[in-house]
């Protein structure tokens, strides 16, 4: 039996680092690792059978609905060796699982000896998966090949455990089979776990250094902090330090989870556990970061801390301008949790007073809307989303612009935008779409490598705008859903770039300003200028809609005067009617904003800040 | 107390209904009756019975002195005999004063007029008869579910002429799908060329509820749109003005002196009494209405002695509300010197862009253009909102 009671498992502070098992799991969204977790909480019953509830570690709704895991965390596995008979301790730190979040999936890899590489052996390995594992080998971590879901009745073990093979250059029968569905395969899988993944090494007497993997806030406790002890010790009491700002908190409560928390003694070299100090704020809890004591400082951090930097900007407004205090609240309040959101005041002409919000990239965009929107019970309109440019002006002037209103009127020597390094993994029938769909949007090939006979890797450089404009949409529906995209900064690049503005009767409508390739400066001003002629309704005067750069006009539509706003007929009975049809007209002129002259409606903003995509994916929303 | 009481009189009966209409009107299969037209005279004599209680009603609440007009609509008013439509005349005459120059219309359909009947009511005290003419195209009064003859309509309104009726006035529908703007232009010609003093003109209005509301819902039938049937107003405009007849409100024209001066007591804020199931009345700041069906108003007439559904109490700014969005409608427009300066200045745009009258701007009152009239309602809400 190889599971240990919890009571009789070696205790946190007092467990030797060569019993420790430091993993984590890299998998595609949809690829089984929750169950696969789950059944691992099973076998080691650290959770008991009737409370397990499917995906456990999945704390947030928006996690469980979507099948990811934005944040992760780390469980403490109590297991005996069914080859050595002996026990062992296994921290699995689970990692996020999208492009988004590289750098704290790159934090979370580093906590580990090891990763177990799982994929879905009616599927094949997806391009995320395979940048995660490129991470992990790069941290020199041991790679433990598993194909899932063998109970799958489409599953081809054989066809992928080749291609695994290929990738990490092992044997197509070093890859393990498991089912975490029906648990055939686990037990080996934890052993094996034991087996190849080094114990974590450390100096149990050097100034203590632990590295942050994960900080989480929460509304009871404050902001609890993941960390992974690599030298000296962690207890409660202890005065620590961050490295990167040098501030001091005391530990109040040290503990592992198991996976629930379970307060300790401590943590020492190799543990996995969590720090609690009562601040409020991730942000003061940085991933990536290094805790150390305050009075016997390590002399050097850990390596590979970065400060999160923001890649995708956009604007969020309510759609009552009266919510805009609630918005900041919720803001606020997502900002405690998460220490990559940045953002400002911001006030439009057209949509009011709202936020320039900075995200990681557009799933955490999405998923920052979406959590404002469900917690906070908001309705939000959103800009167009942008990049971050690097502008030099006539004069010699740098500037940074992330929203298309800084954009600098007069001469401007150059722009810079950012560059991304992408790939994408998708079927060899596929190659030529995507080549098209990559050469459309300025990508530059570097290169393609065949994975198996029929599935490709393709690279290519490509602006992050481009990315950012629908990209993953396109990729899904040129490929009927088949390919996936990862892509990470690789610095920026000078560009031909324009910013097109939209204009309602002369007047600039900022909301709908946008900084664009040359080359697509027309396409989108023909886009904005038709799409807003057919959104906005017929008024008393004719409304020229222009799209222009700078004083030049590149495309004009004009939306006729209304010609008949009248109803017939005006008798006794109908007077009633009548002025009660006024009254809920006066409640729709309320939702009308005010662009000069011009009436546009709440919902045109929204409709014209939609792609196509959107609106489809709001559509399969609504058939749920 | 001199106070004066327009009255209306429904008729809540039809030989058939036609596809556009949302009136409250039945027919005899509707009302169980068989489908015999005729059925309908049957039970003419005990509906006004009720109709003279609600006159008696009117008198003892509004304690009113005289009747200026009278209206008889429907439904079909002409489906019923002159001399019981008489009586009704004679049940408002013995209670209030009416002057030989109260204005008492019938509303009649073309196809249920004849020589006898038209001396009937003449006798009975009408004086103002208004035809549903709607179009004179076959395929259009096809299309509305008409079913008179087109023909049937010159020879009413002469018969009618002959046997006294010196105000005669027809309604006409454009606008309607399938109508071009050919069709339009030989109604309107047609319509003038009869020996009429006053025409009303409507755009054809999809009511829900309606079969012409359930066709265009589900995509049978298309309607023409809102530009087109602007052209057809300004059409008709441009012909009544140059045959002498003059707008007085949007959709009604007329030569000098022949104004409805019954619908002129709505659009003024005027009190009146709707007497009949669903008629609504207009007394001092309060508007109530009778329940709908002929079953429902017999039951509560003859049992509280009252067929009110419900009433509402008009506040200031309601009434305010529909001051401006009746009186707009008319000619003689509507004073704008109690206004907000935000809203006079939105009002100059419109001043500007041709839909308001200089000349009466000038004087300090709204009075729409023609292409004013056509944006009524959007005028009437930059004033309101």
């Amino acid at each position: 039996m190889p599971a240990i009671p919890l009571a009789n498992a070696p205790q946190p502070a007092q467990t030797n680092p060569a019993q420790i098992r430091n993993f984590c799991i890299i998998a595609h969204i949809d690829h089984g690792k929750s169950t696969l977790a789950d059944r691992m909480l099973g076998i080691t019953e650290v959770v008991e059978q009737r409370n397990m509830r499917a995906q456990y570690l999945d704390r947030m709704d928006i996690e469980r609905e979507r099948g990811i895991t934005i944040k992760s965390q780390a469980v403490r596995l109590p297991w005996r060796s069914g080859i050595d008979g002996q026990e062992y301790i296994l921290n699995m730190i689970d990692t996020p699982g999208h492009v988004d979040f590289t750098y704290e999936v790159s934090r979370s890899l580093a906590a580990c000896e090891g990763a177990v590489l799982l994929v879905d052996c009616a599927q094949g390995i997806e391009a995320q998966t395979l940048a995660n594992l490129y991470l992990a080998m790069e941290n020199n971590l041991t790679i433990i090949p598993v194909l899932n879901k063998i109970d799958l009745p489409a599953a081809q073990p054989d066809k992928f455990a080749e291609e695994l093979a290929k990738l990490i250059g092992c044997q197509p029968e070093d890859v393990l089979r498991v089912s975490g569905k029906t648990g055939v395969g686990v037990e080996e899988l934890l052993d094996q776990i034991v087996a190849q993944i080094p114990a974590p090494v450390g100096d149990a007497n050097a100034p203590t250094r632990a590295l942050i993997f994960d900080s989480v806030y929460d509304s009871y406790r404050g902001v609890v902090t993941y960390v992974r002890v690599v030298d000296g010790k962690l207890t409660p009491r202890d005065h620590i330090q961050m490295f990167s700002t040098g501030v001091r908190h005391e530990a109040l409560e040290v503990g592992v989870i198991s996976p629930e928390p379970l307060v300790s003694k401590g943590l020492g070299v190799g543990e996995v556990g969590y720090v609690i100090t009562g601040v409020k704020d991730v942000r003061q809890s940085r991933v990536g970061d290094t805790i150390t004591m305050h009075n016997n400082p390590a002399k050097q951090a850990l390596a590979g801390y970065k400060d999160p930097r923001p890649m995708v900007f956009s604007g969020l407004f309510p759609l009552d301008g009266a919510d805009f205090p609630l918005l900041r609240e919720a803001l606020d309040k997502l900002q405690l949790n998460d220490a990559a959101l940045v953002y400002e005041p911001e006030s439009s002409a057209a949509l009011g007073f709202g936020f320039r919000c900075g995200f990681l990239g557009l799933l955490h965009m999405e998923i920052v809307r979406e959590r404002l929107e469900r917690e906070s019970n908001l309705s939000l309109i959103s800009t167009a989303p942008n990049v971050v440019y690097s502008v030099t002006t006539g004069d010699g002037k740098e500037m940074t612009v992330t929203n298309p209103s800084e954009y600098p009127d007069g001469k401007i020597e150059k722009v810079e935008e950012p560059i991304v390094r992408a790939t994408v993994l998708a079927p060899s029938e596929f190659i030529g779409t995507i080549m098209e769909l990559c050469q459309e949007r300025r990508g530059i090939l570097l290169g393609m490598d065949y994975l198996s006979e029929d599935r490709v890797e393709i690279r290519y450089t490509l602006p992050l705008a481009e990315i950012v404009f629908d990209f993953f949409d396109q990729l899904k529906s040129r490929t009927r859903g088949y390919a996936s995209l990862d892509y990470e900064p690789v610095g920026e690049a000078e560009a031909d770039l324009v910013k097109v503005d939209i204009l309602l009767q002369g007047e600039k409508v900022d909301a709908f300003s946008a900084i664009v390739h040359k080359d697509k400066a027309y396409a989108y001003g023909t886009m904005m200028t038709g799409k807003l002629r057919e959104l906005i309704p017929r008024q008393q005067f004719e409304i020229p809609i222009q799209a222009a750069i700078g004083g030049r006009i590149i495309a004009r539509e004009s939306i006729r005067a209304i010609r008949k706003d009248v109803l017939a007929k005006c008798y006794g009975g109908d007077i009633s009617r009548k002025r009660k049809l006024l009254e809920k007209q006066k409640e729709g002129k309320k939702r009308m904003k005010m662009v000069g002259r011009v009436e546009v409606p709440q919902e045109a903003f929204v409709a014209a800040l939609t792609t196509d995509a959107d609106i489809d994916k709001a559509k399969a929303k609504a058939k749920e | 107390m001199s106070s004066s009481l327009a009255f209306y009189v429904h008729i809540p009966y039809c030989a058939r209904r036609c596809g556009y209409c949302d009136f409250n009107t039945y027919t005899p299969s509707e009302l169980s009756l068989g489908s015999d037209p005729s059925a309908i005279a049957a039970i003419s004599e005990s509906y006004l019975d009720l109709v003279v209680r609600e006159i008696s009603l009117a008198k003892e609440v509004t304690q009113a002195s005289h009747v200026p007009t009278i209206f008889f609509g429907g439904g079909t008013p002409t489906l019923l005999e002159p001399r019981d439509l008489g009586r009704v005349i004679t049940a408002i005459s013995s209670r209030f004063e009416v002057t030989p120059e109260c204005e008492i219309t019938i509303e009649a359909n073309p196809d249920t007029i004849t020589p006898e009947k038209l001396a009937g009511l003449r006798e009975a005290g009408f004086n103002r008869i208004s035809f549903g003419m709607q179009s004179a195209v076959p395929h259009v009064l096809a299309s509305l579910d008409r079913t008179h003859n087109p023909a049937n309509v010159e020879r009413a309104v002469s018969a009618a002429r002959s046997a006294g009726f010196d105000e005669l006035s027809v309604d006409l529908i454009y606008g309607t799908p399938g109508e071009s703007m050919a069709d339009w232009e030989q109604s309107v010609d047609q319509a003038l060329s009869l020996p009429i003093t006053h025409i009303s003109a409507y755009a054809l209005i999809v009511e829900p509820g309606t079969k012409l509301g359930a066709q265009v819902k589900r995509g049978e039938v298309i309607m023409p749109d809102d530009d087109e049937t602007a052209d057809k107003y300004i059409l008709a405009d441009e012909k009544f003005n140059s045959a002498g007849f003059d707008w007085y409100e949007l959709s009604n024209w007329a030569k000098s002196g022949s104004e409805c001066k019954h619908n002129i007591t709505y659009w003024q804020g005027g009190d009146w009494w709707g007497a009949g199931p669903g008629a609504h009345s207009h007394v001092q700041g309060r508007r109530f209405w009778n329940v709908k069906h002929p079953t429902a108003y017999r039951e509560k007439i003859t049992t509280l002695g009252n067929p009110m559904a419900d009433e509402e109490v008009l506040d200031a700014a309601a009434q305010q509300s529909e001051r401006v969005m009746l009186e707009l409608r008319m000619r003689s427009g509507i004073s704008y010197s109690s206004y907000s300066p935000e809203v006079v200045a939105g009002l100059k745009e419109y001043l500007a862009e041709g839909y308001l009258e200089q000349s009466a701007w000038q004087d300090g009152r709204l009075v729409l253009t023609q292409r004013g009239r056509l944006i009524a309602d959007r005028i009437v809400r930059q004033i309101l909102f």
